[in-house]
């Protein structure tokens, strides 16, 4: 053997011997955090599921009864999303899920919503969106700057079967929206989302409560 | 270890060979995550907690690292630590994690931490070691939250924007009027570097200040330290 393959073969087993304890390190980190990452994921999503959907709505354990549902394009879903069921003494009184406008200023906006079984809109919260920062932005409740009269929150309490579908527009198109100059775009996106899932809730409500859970 | 070197290390870390103002290595998180002064701080934190524990173990484990693969180690032992500080933040900051994101992970793509462990952990004994890790960390800290204040001041208008990330239930101090509509370059990254780069003239005003009063005056106290050697 010569002598640059026996150094070689040395430097690699140096290194060999300190990956050795820095995975177990590592092995050793994972296997201690993981309850409480899992902890702190399952808190953030009830959390913000409770954003949109108020804890006097359910006492069963939302995170636990979901349905799946296959791509729905009615909510934006071109993938399998998912919908969490709450009932308060077993009857069904509330869904909340998630809704994907196509067709924001800048790609998909990302929403959470909370709808009763009978299609009042309990919340409606912008999950992920890119919409400029400054202009179309107001639609994110954290973004928006109007702290006292919020634009998403013109949703809450909005009752799907009392509004007619042709108020489900911004006030320039003749709708009941307002909207701030200069930014029409993410705002239209958000409402027609928002307006095509409580309509698809209402009408489907039934299958979305009745099918097994996932879990 | 004597009080000099001490005093030479916390000088170097904190002041003369800041690495926010002077040696202006690990730009990226600096200006991506000081929008706010919270961010900032956490952000900071971590990386002092990495370059203390880097230091540290690259220190102790010096004799037996080959001088030909050094590098790949010295990442090895990096990206180890900065996987765990990632993992802590997960569990116990969670918050605060989902909003640092990727920039945890990205300590170690730092090279400050890098220059660290390869200027100095590599060739120095351990207590010296973390203490200029620790020293670097905290020159790192103070720039990065005085420039985290100032961006979300000019931005928002608050201070401590987003505590309640860190803790609970606290809420940030509004000090303009909830009217001011901001200034939104400052919370950008052009705004992030116009403002390091009034810091850094700022830093240099101060050091052309010192040394044009120390040569003006024979006997300056504190001459020793800004001679003092051992840096990159």
């Amino acid at each position: 053997m010569n002598a640059a393959l026996r150094s070689s073969l040395r430097l690699a087993g140096i290194l060999l011997a300190f990956v050795l304890p820095f995975t177990a390190l590592l092995a050793a980190a994972h296997r201690l955090t993981l309850p409480a990452i899992e902890a702190s994921l399952a808190a953030e999503r009830l959390a913000f599921l409770n954003e949109v959907l108020p804890q006097e709505y359910y006492d069963n354990d939302l995170l636990a009864d979901i349905l799946v549902l296959p791509p729905t394009p009615e909510f934006g879903q071109s993938a399998e999303s998912q919908v969490y069921r709450a009932r308060k003494d077993g009857k069904p009184t509330a869904l909340a899920l998630e809704v994907i406008a196509p067709d924001g200023y800048a790609g998909r906006i990302r929403m959470i919503m909370g709808i009763t079984y009978d299609g009042t809109i309990t919340g409606v919260r912008i999950i992920e969106h890119h919409e400029t920062p400054g202009l179309g932005d107001y639609v994110d409740l954290k973004k928006d700057k109007d702290r006292k009269r919020p634009w998403i929150r013109q949703f809450d309490g909005m009752n799907y079967p009392t509004v007619p579908d042709a108020q489900w527009k911004v006030r320039k198109d003749n709708g009941r929206f307002y909207y701030r100059a200069g930014a029409t775009i993410s705002p239209r996106a958000v409402i027609v989302a928002v307006h095509r899932a409580v309509r698809y809730t209402v009408l489907h409500r039934d299958e979305l409560f009745g099918e097994e859970s996932a879990k | 270890m004597n009080r000099e070197t001490l005093k030479t290390l916390a000088w170097n870390g904190v002041w003369k060979q800041n690495t926010g103002l002077a040696q202006l290595l690990g730009l990226c998180p600096l200006l991506a995550i000081s929008s706010n002064m919270v961010n900032a701080v956490m952000l900071a934190t971590a990386t002092l907690i990495v370059m203390a524990l880097a230091n540290v173990a690259v220190s102790l484990l010096r004799r037996w690292i080959p001088h030909e693969i050094r590098i790949p180690v010295f990442i090895l032992i990096i990206a180890g630590l900065v996987t765990v500080v990632d993992l802590l933040f997960n569990a116990w900051f969670h918050g605060l994690y989902m909003v640092l994101g990727i920039f945890i992970p990205l300590i170690t793509t730092n090279c400050i931490v890098l220059a660290r462990v390869e200027a100095f952990a590599g060739k120095n004994p351990p207590l010296e070691s973390t203490l200029d890790g620790i020293f670097m960390g905290v020159g790192l800290l103070w720039v990065l939250a005085l420039l985290g204040a100032l961006r979300e001041f000019i931005a928002h208008g608050t201070f401590l924007g987003g505590i309640d990330l860190v803790i609970p239930g606290a809420e940030a101090f509004q000090i303009l009027s909830e009217d001011y509509h901001g200034f939104l370059l400052a919370s950008l990254p052009p705004g992030a570097f116009i403002l390091l780069g009034c810091l850094i003239a700022a830093k240099n005003w101060l050091d052309e200040r010192t040394s044009r009063i120390a040569a003006s005056s024979p006997a300056p106290a504190h001459q020793h330290i800004s001679q003092a050697s051992g840096q990159i």
